[in-house]
């Protein structure tokens, strides 16, 4: 058991390693949500009338879209282990079965923070104007890691159920989509009906506005008990438990 | 001598939604000695893996039992698991990562001290002659290099047994010839190796003991040596472009019936024996088409000890040429 801390320690350094030298994927990591701001705000933005300006509104949808986007290239690398020899010789040694997961887990917790702080500093540039205090900015992105650590553990998952690297790439489309049935980019309120009983009970819409209320300033309307902060924290704790738990067990089933 | 792997009528079959496939393992009882080589030889779906795969705790068997240095694969997988050592038939090494990353995380995922770790990798990159290229990412080198590599990464621990599956499968001669030293190097510092092969000239170099396998059974086992006794010496392969000339060329053999165009004089391989048998036949007036000295194949030690083929051929161009 004294072992766990530093497994740990060692697959997120591998994990942090793989990510980092695969440039191709680190510039589409970063460029790709950047181009999708760009595309919200310049080409959807004028058309959008939510009475605020569009940039304040889609910035923290555009972060979460990338969070997902990021998650699938896990799906990816968990695949990857799983069918390469590494897993046989990696379970065959005295290494708890989860630590292998947790690596991959804890490299895009950090891979998700750089295109973050990409995404937030592009956004600034082009007129986001964020009025909150650094405890405010603390919270935020802590909600967004928290949303980016359940999306993860589920892209695991995926990663250790799926036969094929395609079946893995096929997760993306399901992430990817998420976040727009929500009010990432629109007010759930202009959606029809039967989608806005979804968008208004998925975590990504709680998720979406904690971070909004945050960063404007005006927190009290979220973190007030049981305002929108405790739903959302509930949604993303809840969800990754059980991930991370599904995924440990299938990690352990499948031969 | 002690046995440190042994097992008892391992069965395993493979079924999907409940209903059973056909047995990989059959039955199989083996046995190896402390300090020794045992090689499972056998062609491509004969059980070898799988019972490799069983030993490694990576795989239930359905029944029967398997213990390692004592413990039972199944009950003390933890302890078997502090024990041994497994290289796979795939390389399981990251390539984004260079030749010392990779041995570094592997020692510190069998948790030896961090000073341990530093010594033992430098020693080993040393031994396998991976030193220079240690600091550069494995995506660079050799398949020989990432082979012996994916072999250092299994021995930072000193197991007491290693695991080694199709070691030498895609490698060109020489690397083989390099591989088969370092495993001669591991037994000496006393590490007991069980290994999967489907050539019979690797198993007689490496190994004190050859268990054959087909259809997930033992069919033989033995010493290299009393197998190949029974499988006869290499032969002198005649092929001529009838059969008419073929017995023509026997008759002057005596005691040789053709197969078809085709005869086999069993040789020692010695010069003076295969001029002689030459001679013999060019003596006759009819010369083959082709000629060659062939050492006994897989097939052939199959063919001898079970009387029929095993079930897949393994290709390898030089035996399959004749």
């Amino acid at each position: 058991m004294t072992y766990v801390l530093r497994d740990v320690s060692t697959m997120t350094v591998r994990g942090l390693r793989l990510v980092s030298r695969d440039v191709d994927a680190m510039i589409t990591a970063v460029l790709l949500p950047v181009i999708i701001l760009l595309m919200f705000v310049l080409v959807f933005g004028g058309a959008v009338d939510i009475g605020t300006d569009y940039i304040n509104y889609v910035t923290p949808g555009v972060i979460l879209l990338a969070a997902g986007f990021g998650a699938a290239s896990t799906a990816l690398a968990v695949e990857r282990d799983m069918s390469s020899g590494m897993v046989d010789r990696l379970r065959s040694m005295p290494v708890t079965a989860w630590t292998v997961l947790s690596g991959h887990v804890a490299a895009s917790l950090v891979k998700n923070l750089v295109t973050t702080a990409v995404v937030f500093g592009v956004s600034i540039l082009m007129g986001f104007r964020p009025a909150a205090s650094p405890l405010e900015w603390l919270g935020a992105v802590g909600m967004i890691l928290l949303f980016v650590g359940w999306i993860t553990w589920l892209a695991a998952l995926v990663g250790v159920l799926v036969r094929s690297p395609d079946a893995a790439n096929g997760f993306s489309f399901f992430v990817m989509f998420l976040p727009y049935v929500s009010s990432a980019f629109v007010p759930v309120d202009t959606l029809p009906a039967w989608l806005r009983g979804f968008a208004e009970h998925q975590p990504v819409t709680p998720v979406i506005e904690t971070v909004r209320g945050l960063l404007s300033g005006d927190p009290a309307a979220v973190t007030d008990p049981g305002g929108v902060a405790v739903l959302a924290i509930a949604w993303c704790l809840g969800l990754g438990l059980l991930f991370a738990a599904a995924a440990g067990l299938a990690f352990r089933a499948r031969h | 001598m002690t046995a440190i792997v042994t097992t008892e009528g391992l069965r395993k079959s493979f079924g999907r939604r409940g209903s059973t496939g056909p047995p990989v393992l059959d039955g199989i009882d083996l046995e190896l000695e402390e300090g020794a080589v045992l090689a499972l030889l056998g062609p491509n779906g004969a059980g070898k893996t799988t019972t490799v795969r069983v030993l490694s705790t990576l795989l239930r068997p359905d029944a029967g039992r398997a213990t390692v240095a004592g413990f039972d694969v199944v009950r003390d997988q933890r302890r078997v698991r502090e024990v041994i050592s497994l290289t796979g038939q795939q390389v399981a090494v990251d390539d984004k990562l260079s030749g010392a990353e990779n041995l570094t995380m592997m020692g510190h995922l069998a948790h030896l001290p961090r000073r341990v770790v530093r010594d033992r990798v430098a020693e080993l990159l040393t031994a396998f002659d991976l030193a220079d290229a240690a600091g550069r990412r494995v995506v660079t080198w050799s398949g020989g290099m990432r082979r012996r590599l994916d072999l250092a990464a299994g021995l930072l621990t000193r197991p007491r047994v290693m695991f080694l599956d199709e070691p030498t499968t895609g490698l060109d001669p020489r690397s083989r010839q390099a591989l088969w030293d370092v495993v001669r190097g591991v037994v000496d510092e006393g590490t007991s190796v069980l290994l999967t092969t489907q050539y019979l000239e690797e198993a007689d170099r490496l190994a004190q003991r050859v268990a054959l396998i087909d259809g997930g059974r033992v069919v033989a086992e033995g010493a290299p040596a009393q197998l190949k006794r029974e499988v006869g010496e290499a032969g002198v392969e005649l092929t001529f472009a009838t059969t008419t000339d073929a017995a023509r060329a026997a008759d002057a053999l005596a005691a040789v019936t053709p197969d078809g165009a085709r005869l086999r004089v069993p040789t020692d391989g010695s010069v003076a024996h295969v001029r002689s048998v030459l001679t013999a036949v060019e003596a006759t007036g009819v010369l083959p088409e082709h000629w060659e000295v062939r050492a006994p194949s897989l097939d052939d030690v199959f063919l001898a000890l079970t009387g029929h083929v095993g079930q897949d051929r393994p290709s390898r161009p030089a035996e399959v040429a004749a």
